[in-house]
C-alpha cells in the first residue's frame, strides 16, 4: 500500500509533463498559455498535497500559497492573452511563428 | 473515498492530455475546463474547500472565459484554421514530447520517493473560511497587499497592451484623411 | 403544533431516510433533496411563466393565455407537451458533441445552486462553510454553456448572442458578487444558513434584514439589478433580442433542447431571487416576531413571489438598453457604488445600528449614488434625436 501522497504527487507531474509537452509543441499562442497554466495548476496540486499530507504540522501555508498562486495565475492569463491579442492585431494570426521575426 | 480520488484523477489527466492534442483550439479550452473542474474536486477531497471553489471560481469563471473569448476574437476556432495548426503541430511536435517526458521521469522519481517522507498520521485540523480570512489579514497580510498590487498592474497593462494599437491605428487614419 | 407545521418536511425526510439502511442515508437523501427542489421549482417555473404571459398581455392590453384549464392556468402543459413533441433538429454544420453537452452544461450548474440556499429552518441540503462561495462557483460555469451553445451552433447570430451574453454576464458579475460583500463582512460568515439567522429577530420584536440598512438598501438594488443582467432578461435581454438577432445563442436550438434553455434560465432567475431574499430580506424569518408563527418555509416562498412579480414587472414596462449602456452602467456605476459601499459597512459596522448610523451612513450613500449617477449621465443633454437616414 503506498502512501496517499504518491498518486496525488504523480497526478500534479503527469499534468505538468502535459501541460509542458503542449507548451513546447504546439504553434498557437493561446494554446501554449493553456500548457502554462496546467504546468501552474501541478504545481498547484503539489503545494496542496505537500499541505495535507506532509510532515510538518503547519497550519495553513501550503493552502496560501496555492491560493496566491491562482490569484498570480489569473494576473499572467489576462496579460497573456492581451499579448496574443496585440499579435494577432499585427499578424492576423496567432501561431508564435509569426512573431518570429522582430520587424513590425 | 479513493476510487473516487482515482476516477477524478483519471478525468483529469485524460482532459489535461485532450486539452493539449485535439485539433480544433476551442475543443482544447473546453477540455481545460474539465481539468480545472476535476482538480477543483480533487482539492474538495483533499479538505481545501475554500481553494476548490476558488479554484472554479477563478480557473472556470474567469480564466476559461477569458481564453475562450480570445479564441473567438482571433477567430482560431473556425474551419480551416485547425489544419494548419494540425501541420504546424506534425513537423517537430514530438521534440517537445521528448523532453516534457524526460523532465517528467525525473520528477516522478521525486515523486515517488516522497512516499518515504514521514506521513502526518492523523489529518490536519481542517481550516475554515473563518481560519483562512485570519491568516489573510495576520499572517499573510504583507502577501495579499503583493498580489492586489500584482493585479492591479495587471489589469492596467492587459489594457493598455490590447488598447494601444487600435489607438494608434486610429490616429493614424485620421492623420492619413488630413 | 406551529413548529410540527414549520418542520413538517424535515420530519418527513428524516423519518423516510429512518427506513434505509446507514450507508446510503446521506446519498439517499441528497437525491430526494434534488428532486423535492426539481419538483417544486419546476412547477413553480411552470405557474410563473403562465403569470408572466399573462401579466404582460394585461400590461399590453391584451387577453393572455386564457384556453388551457381554469384562466389558461394549465398552459404550460400544453407547452410542455407541445416541447417534447417537437423535432430535434440539429444544424449540419453544428459542433455535434458541444451542441449536444450545452443545455446540459447549462441546466447542472444552475441546478447545483439550489443545494446551498435555506428554503426554511433547518430547510438546506448543503449547510457548507463557504455556502455563498459555492452558489457563485456553481454560478460562473453557466456562461461557458452559453459560449458553446453560441459557437457550436455556427450561426452567425448565435456566435454574436454568445459574444454579447458573454460580455454582459462577465461585466454584470462582478457588482453582482461585490454587492454581497458588505452582508458577509457584517454577518462575519459566507455561510447561507449563518446569514439568515444573522438577521432574525432576535430579542426584540423587528427583524434585522440587511435591506433596512442604508448599505443593505443600496447592495439590494445593486444586487437585483446585476440578477436581472445575469438571467439575460429585459432590460438586459440584448442576448436573445428577438429584434436584432433572432433569439441569440440558442437560436439553433428547438424542441426539448429549447425547453432545457427556457428551463434553465427561470431556474437561473429563482436563485439568484432565492439568494436575494437569502442575504438581503432575511431569508424564512419573518419581519416581526409577532408573525413568527407562520411557518419559515411560507415566508421564504412569499418572498420568492414578491420577487419574482418584480422580475415580471420590469421586463412587462422597461425597454431595451443599448449595449455601450449597458457596459457603461456595469463598469462606471454598479461596479463603483458596490466598491464604495463597502467601507462604509465597516463605518456602519463601527458606529452601530440605530439613528446615529443611519444618520452618519445614510447620506454618504445618497451622495455616492447621485455622483455616480450625474457621472453617467449629466453630461449628456437631452435633445430631440436627429436621424441619419430617416428623416421626416
Amino acid at each position: 500500500m503506498t502512501p496517499p501522497i504518491v498518486p496525488h504527487l504523480l497526478l500534479a507531474v503527469a499534468l505538468f509533463t502535459v501541460g509542458m509537452a503542449g507548451a513546447l509543441s504546439r504553434r498557437n499562442a493561446i494554446l501554449i498559455l493553456v500548457g502554462i497554466e496546467l504546468m501552474l495548476n501541478a504545481a498547484n496540486l503539489s503545494f496542496v498535497t505537500f499541505w495535507r499530507f506532509g510532515p510538518k504540522p503547519d497550519p495553513q501555508t501550503g493552502l496560501m500559497f496555492a491560493l496566491f498562486s491562482i490569484a498570480v495565475a489569473a494576473a499572467e492569463a489576462a496579460v497573456g492573452l492581451a499579448l496574443v491579442i496585440s499579435l494577432f492585431r499585427h499578424r492576423r494570426t496567432t501561431s508564435i511563428d509569426a512573431a518570429g521575426t522582430m520587424k513590425g | 473515498m479513493s476510487p473516487m480520488i482515482y476516477f477524478l484523477s483519471g478525468v483529469t489527466l485524460a482532459s489535461a492530455v485532450a486539452a493539449m492534442t485535439l485539433r480544433n483550439p476551442v475543443h482544447c479550452a473546453l477540455a481545460l475546463v474539465v481539468t480545472f473542474t476535476g482538480l477543483a474536486g480533487i482539492y474538495l477531497g483533499l479538505g481545501a474547500q475554500f481553494l476548490g471553489l476558488a479554484q472554479v471560481v477563478v480557473y472556470v469563471g474567469a480564466v476559461a472565459i477569458l481564453l475562450l473569448f480570445v479564441l473567438l476574437v482571433t477567430r482560431s476556432g473556425e474551419a480551416g484554421d485547425g489544419d494548419r495548426e494540425r501541420d504546424r503541430v506534425a513537423e517537430r511536435s514530438w521534440w517537445g514530447w521528448l523532453i516534457a517526458l524526460l523532465v517528467g521521469a525525473v520528477l516522478a522519481v521525486g515523486a515517488w520517493s516522497a512516499g518515504q517522507l514521514p506521513q502526518r498520521a492523523a489529518p490536519p485540523e481542517l481550516p475554515g473560511v473563518r481560519d483562512i480570512g485570519e491568516a489573510l489579514m495576520t499572517d499573510f497580510a504583507m502577501p495579499l497587499q503583493v498580489v492586489g498590487l500584482l493585479l492591479t498592474a495587471a489589469m492596467i497593462g492587459g489594457a493598455i497592451i490590447a488598447l494601444r494599437e487600435d489607438r494608434m491605428r486610429v490616429a493614424a487614419e485620421r492623420e492619413g484623411r488630413r | 403544533m406551529f413548529q410540527a407545521i414549520d418542520q413538517i418536511f424535515v420530519n418527513l425526510l428524516r423519518g423516510f431516510l429512518g427506513h434505509l439502511p446507514e450507508p446510503i442515508r446521506p446519498w439517499a437523501g441528497l437525491v430526494i433533496s434534488l428532486g423535492a427542489i426539481l419538483g417544486t421549482f419546476g412547477l413553480l417555473f411552470g405557474l410563473t411563466t403562465v403569470c408572466e404571459r399573462k401579466a404582460i398581455a394585461r400590461m399590453q392590453n391584451r387577453l393572455g393565455p386564457n384556453r388551457v384549464g381554469p384562466y389558461g392556468f394549465l398552459q404550460f402543459i400544453a407547452d410542455g407537451i407541445k416541447s417534447l413533441t417537437k423535432e430535434d433538429i440539429v444544424p449540419r454544420s453544428a459542433d455535434k458533441v458541444v451542441h449536444f453537452i450545452a443545455p446540459l452544461a447549462l441546466l447542472v450548474p444552475v441546478v447545483l445552486t439550489y443545494l446551498v440556499l435555506p428554503f426554511g429552518r433547518n430547510m438546506v441540503v448543503l449547510d457548507l462553510d463557504a455556502g455563498l462561495l459555492f452558489y457563485f462557483a456553481a454560478g460562473a460555469s453557466t456562461e461557458l454553456a452559453v459560449f458553446m451553445a453560441g459557437w457550436s451552433s455556427r450561426n452567425k447570430y448565435s456566435l454574436l448572442g454568445a459574444m454579447r451574453a458573454i460580455a454582459q454576464m462577465l461585466s454584470y458579475e462582478l457588482p453582482f458578487i461585490l454587492s454581497t460583500i458588505g452582508v458577509v463582512m457584517v454577518t462575519g460568515s459566507l455561510s447561507t444558513v449563518r446569514i439568515v439567522e444573522a438577521q432574525g429577530p432576535g430579542d426584540g420584536w423587528l427583524a434585522h434584514w440587511n435591506v433596512f440598512t442604508p448599505w443593505g438598501f443600496a447592495a439590494f438594488f445593486l444586487f437585483l439589478i446585476a440578477a436581472f443582467a445575469e438571467a439575460n432578461r429585459s432590460p438586459f435581454d440584448l442576448p436573445e433580442g428577438e429584434s436584432e438577432i433572432v433569439a441569440g445563442y440558442f437560436l439553433e436550438y428547438s424542441g426539448f433542447k429549447f425547453a432545457l434553455f427556457f428551463m434553465a434560465e427561470y431556474l437561473g432567475m429563482f436563485s439568484s431571487s432565492a439568494l436575494a431574499v437569502t442575504l438581503f430580506l432575511g431569508g424564512w424569518t419573518a419581519p416581526v416576531s409577532f408573525l413568527g408563527f407562520v411557518p419559515s418555509w411560507l415566508w421564504f416562498f412569499l418572498k420568492l413571489g414578491v420577487l419574482m412579480a418584480l422580475f415580471i414587472w420590469v421586463r412587462g414596462t422597461t425597454p431595451r438598453l443599448r449595449m455601450d449602456q449597458l457596459m457603461d452602467f456595469a463598469w462606471k456605476f454598479m461596479l463603483p457604488l458596490a466598491l464604495f459601499l463597502i467601507p462604509v459597512v465597516v463605518l456602519w459596522d463601527r458606529v452601530g445600528r440605530g439613528w446615529v448610523g443611519w444618520v452618519l451612513c445614510g447620506p454618504i450613500v445618497a451622495a455616492a449614488y447621485v455622483w455616480l449617477g450625474r457621472a453617467l449621465v449629466g453630461r449628456r443633454r437631452i435633445q430631440l434625436r436627429t436621424y441619419r437616414y430617416a428623416s421626416g
